[in-house]
């Protein structure tokens, strides 16, 4: 029921080229995922001291200059806000918690998709394609992007439950295949303080990986720890500030293909997403092995 | 210009659809005795239900189930094949120049599928009388309920090789990881060099035969009572 | 309940029995039996247990704000055409109930030749089952559909060429999450060749595919399967009814032409019974379910949906019908046509008691479930020679034509008097209940009340 994209590239000169790098690889995944899709895009970070929210209006109508102008007057005439039709970055000089907190309050009708330093997220309903050009991703500047496209069973099709999810800041994740304990794992974090969205298998996974990190495990351990207490098939690919990861389950029926290079780190769920890369022939291309963790660094 | 005895024809994925090329496959071939398919980027079901002693070169990467259920053609794939290359082949040759993910050969009833890299998770799984034969390693869950045919492995193989193995035969040069159930190692016999000599020159792959393992069926699984505790 | 028995001395007693509802002599003989042998029981059939069913739905004929078609003169069309949505050569059925996938193995030879003249005189279709395409079918069915499952016995491009429809399965009603089984007294010369096994082993097959999980994958499997077939043939997607609204979208969103559910009353050769019992849901329920989700998709008519497991009557036919099937498959319902739990069998020109061979297996007409012995005192899930000659084809062709042709004429006089023209205008509002879990499974008020309990669908 889903696609996923991911890309890294290793050097500064291609960091302006990463969306136009991708798009074909999104597109591509259209089959595997026609009804919604999202994108998180890891860009040159914040200053210090300074976070960003990405904000999305659904089918309604924003008054983005108004919102620009009230946040110059909660966190200073340094506020920025970029507008792309129906989504918005909002840069403070303020904490993620403080700049959440504030959209919450003043526009609850807003969906905050995330929060961070450097992660930009996008979702939206329709086709790749449509998405893509709403929110120009072919002019996405970055080190890093994790990609989805879903196939959707619910009657409204909401980004809700469009991949990707999200944790605390700059992490997600995004998801192919089906956790079969989806709902033992809400029941078991929820007393523990983590808050939940959706009824959404990946967001129960998302959930498990943003608790054992919030009690301190790095991201290789807290996936070594759901190999044990995710159930299910999956292949999971994570973006973090400065990382790609990738996993798969141990029976490994969901599928994921990688290609480098010396210039990039290509990720999907089939090779022809992969196919239009520049110097894709010399790729070094494999499929990652069960239960083995792929990381790889900005 | 065609030539009296047969032509090559080519078929450029890049710009033409993909049912073209399987339509033309399944008709009347009016003598073509060469097909080249160009651009394939990874397109999925490449040259799938051919019925004909035709050759048929995929430059570049397939996607999944190149090939398959495959009569009678010669299909060389020059890249990597995706999930489920040659499955449910009878007859004929596929030959895979790179690697191949999951499924290889699944569920094949004849045939030889060769792949000259490394075959990923459940090659061979459910297979029915295809031959097999690996010039690099195989994944995990290799031979899964093989019935019958071969599969050689001039590499290693992970774990749970030849679980619920039947009376499909596994022979491995390299290490393995681990066997599934109901599979275990065998003694090499006469009839395993000789068939596996002509397996290993058909694959055009130059090992010894004697330098493999005999991997079966242990056939305790057979039977799901076999093992039942009686009243008393 | 109290009976009086006799002592030596001449003075009568009465003897109070008290059976216990949850342990009852059913669960008293599980328990035994368990201790006995420490295996699963395995049996044949589908579901026992009563469940709420179409019996418990009634439809409103006409009177004097609905007006009836006259039941022997006005037409009632009854031509059902399936797989409209990608296919070059939609398959075209007379009759909208189809005979469902029974493999050769579980069923003899004589039966699958049988099934296949019936099905051609009556119009529709047979399928293979869990074990290949038999000439026997080919050469008698007109319109045969031909089963791709996870085991893949049988499944070769030779005969896939020879077939009209191609049916994935995915699962039965009778076991979803469990693939098919033949125990080692069916697997003889015939079957074990056909299916690439050892002569009288236990065959149980797989539960997955083995080149294929999960809808986005499957998208790519139908696609080779129409690139296999030249677009020419439907493929309907099979499944047992559990997660029924969410796998029809993801089925429909994978390019299926046609969707088939099987609910927890559907049928098997041989599986463990605590599979029939407790896994999956009604046929009841899950008719509702699809329907809604082809019409949250904008797929009525363009997708066609076809129901099975416990259809036995031309009510059931209609029921199934109005609640937005396109057509219906039987399989027990055809078995007890052909002769399953008659108590004779017929055979050179008389009929001869078959109720020794039943006590020979422990049980009677009636209620036999012993398909998985290959013991059938009937000649139907049988291949031993001397037993599968109990069931004739031609003689056999004729029971299923008339049951066929019996449910066609019942489904039509229900439309007529709902005052219908055509037996796919029938439409749930022509319901009601008579329970309140048949009026939350089915969607359609409590009878005599506009109370339907219980939110629509699950989304």
């Amino acid at each position: 029921m889903c696609g996923i994209v991911g890309l890294l590239v290793k050097h500064q000169k291609h960091r302006s080229r990463l969306g136009e790098w991708m798009l074909p690889m999104l597109i591509a995944m259209t089959e595997r995922g026609p009804d919604s899709a999202g994108l998180a895009v890891f860009t040159e970070p914040a200053a210090k001291g300074r976070r960003k929210v990405s904000l999305y209006a659904a089918d309604r109508a924003t008054d983005w200059i108004r919102l620009g102008r009230a946040a110059k007057a909660e966190f200073g005439r340094d506020s920025t806000l970029t507008v792309k039709t129906n989504h918005a970055i909002l840069e403070c000089k303020a904490k993620s918690e403080a700049l959440r907190a504030w959209v919450n309050k003043k526009y609850p009708e807003l969906y905050i998709l995330s929060a961070g330093q450097a992660m930009d997220l996008y979702k939206s309903t329709g086709l790749p394609a449509e998405i893509a050009e709403r929110y120009d991703f072919r002019h996405l500047k970055g080190t890093h992007l994790v990609g989805h496209t879903r196939m959707a069973t619910e009657s409204a099709v909401t980004p809700a439950h469009a991949h990707p999810f999200t944790a605390g800041e700059d992490f997600c994740l995004v998801h192919n295949g089906s956790l079969s304990n989806p709902f033992s794992i809400r029941r078991k974090l929820e007393p523990l303080g983590i808050h939940f969205d959706t009824d959404n298998d990946t967001e129960a996974a998302t959930r498990f990986l943003e608790w054992r990190m919030r009690d301190g495990d790095d991201l290789k351990t807290a996936l070594q720890k759901g190999f044990d207490q995710l159930d299910g098939f999956y292949t999971f690919l994570m973006g973090t500030k400065n990382q790609l990861a990738l996993v798969r389950d141990a029976f490994s029926c969901k599928p994921a293909v990688v290609a480098e290079t010396d210039d990039y780190v290509a990720i999907s769920s089939e090779f022809r997403a992969l196919a239009k890369l520049p110097g894709v022939k010399n790729a070094r291309i494999f499929e990652p092995m069960p239960e083995e963790i792929y990381l790889w660094s900005a | 210009m065609e030539r009296l005895m047969g032509h090559t024809v080519t078929f450029d994925l890049g710009k033409q659809p993909l049912r073209d090329l399987n339509r033309f496959l399944h008709g009347n071939l009016n003598g073509t005795q060469r097909v080249r398919v160009v651009n394939p980027d990874g397109a999925h079901s490449i040259a799938v239900g051919v019925n004909a002693p035709i050759e048929i070169t995929v430059e570049g990467h397939a996607g999944y189930y190149a090939a398959s259920m495959n009569r009678r053609a010669r299909v060389t794939i020059e890249g990597n094949a995706g999930p489920g290359v040659a499955e449910g082949m009878s007859s004929g040759f596929v030959r895979v120049k790179g690697n191949a993910s999951v499924s290889a050969g699944a569920a094949g009833h004849g045939g030889l599928l060769v792949i000259e890299g490394d075959a990923s998770l459940r090659c061979g799984i459910s297979m029915k009388g295809i031959d097999i034969v690996v010039g690099g390693s195989v994944g995990d869950f290799s031979a899964f309920m093989a019935q019958a045919g071969h599969v050689v492995v001039c590499g290693d193989a992970r774990h749970h090789l030849g679980d619920s193995l039947y009376e499909a035969v596994i022979y491995v040069r390299g290490e393995i990881k681990s066997f599934g159930a109901d599979a275990h190692q065998e003694p090499m016999t006469e009839t395993d060099l000789v068939t596996l000599k002509d397996l290993l020159k058909r694959a055009g792959f130059k090992h010894d035969p004697r330098k493999f393992k005999r991997v079966a069926s242990k056939r305790e699984l057979y039977h799901w009572n076999a093992d039942a505790n009686q009243e008393y | 309940m109290n009976q009086p028995i006799e002592h030596a001395s001449g003075i009568a007693e009465q003897l109070h029995l008290e059976e216990s509802a949850t342990f009852n002599r059913h669960v008293i003989d599980y328990i035994q039996r368990a201790a006995a042998t420490g295996l699963y029981e395995i049996r044949g059939l589908g579901a026992k247990r009563r469940l709420p069913h179409f019996d418990d739905l009634v439809f409103l004929g006409a009177s004097l704000s609905r007006y009836p078609l006259e039941g022997y003169r006005e037409k009632c069309h009854t031509r059902t055409v399936l797989g409209t949505r990608f296919a070059k050569k939609p398959i075209e059925l007379e009759i909208p109930i189809t005979i469902a996938g029974m493999s050769f193995g579980a069923l003899s030879a004589n039966v699958k030749e049988a099934l296949g003249r019936a099905a051609t005189e009556a119009g529709t279709s047979t399928t293979t089952g869990d074990g290949g395409m038999t000439q026997e079918e080919r050469a008698s069915s007109k319109t045969l559909v031909y089963q791709c499952l996870p085991s893949r016995y049988g499944f070769n491009p030779d005969d896939l060429q020879k077939a009209d429809a191609i049916e994935v399965v995915i699962g039965q009603g009778s076991k979803p999450g469990g693939g098919g089984m033949l125990l080692g007294q069916k697997i003889n010369p015939r079957v074990a060749k056909m299916r690439v096994l050892p002569e009288g082993v236990d065959q149980r097959s797989a539960s997955r595919h083995p080149d294929w999980t999960g809808p986005d994958d499957l998208t790519i499997k139908i696609g080779e399967l129409r690139e296999l077939t030249d677009w020419q043939k439907p493929i309907y997607v099979k499944f047992g009814a559990t997660r029924v609204f969410h796998d029809v979208k993801l089925a429909v969103h994978a390019g299926a032409d046609v969707i088939v559910i099987d609910g927890m009353q559907g049928g098997t050769g041989a599986t463990q019974w605590v599979f029939i019992e407790h896994v999956g849901i009604p046929t009841l329920a899950a008719v509702r379910q699809a329907a809604q989700a082809l019409d949250d998709m904008n797929m009525r008519g363009k997708v066609q949906l076809i129901v099975s497991g416990g259809i036995r009557t031309g009510a059931d036919v209609a029921k199934a019908l109005a609640l937005g099937a396109d057509a219906v498959s039987i399989g027990q319902g055809v078995l007890i046509a052909l002769g399953c739990n008659n108590s004779s069998y017929f055979q050179n020109g008389a009929h001869h008691s078959a109720v020794a061979d039943y006590t020979a297996l422990g049980t009677a007409p009636g209620n036999c479930h012993h398909c998985h012995t290959g013991k059938c005192p009937v000649g139907v899930t049988t291949q031993d020679e001397i037993l599968e000659q109990r069931l004739q084809p031609a003689v056999g062709a004729r029971h299923v034509k008339n049951y066929l042709r019996t449910l066609t004429m019942e489904l039509t006089t229900l439309a007529r008097a709902c005052g219908k023209q055509d037996v796919h205008h029938l439409e749930p509002e022509d319901l009601v209940a008579l329970t309140v879990e048949a009026a939350a499974m089915a969607g359609v008020p409590l009878a005599g009340t506009n109370w339907i309990p219980g939110s629509r669908v699950s989304a």
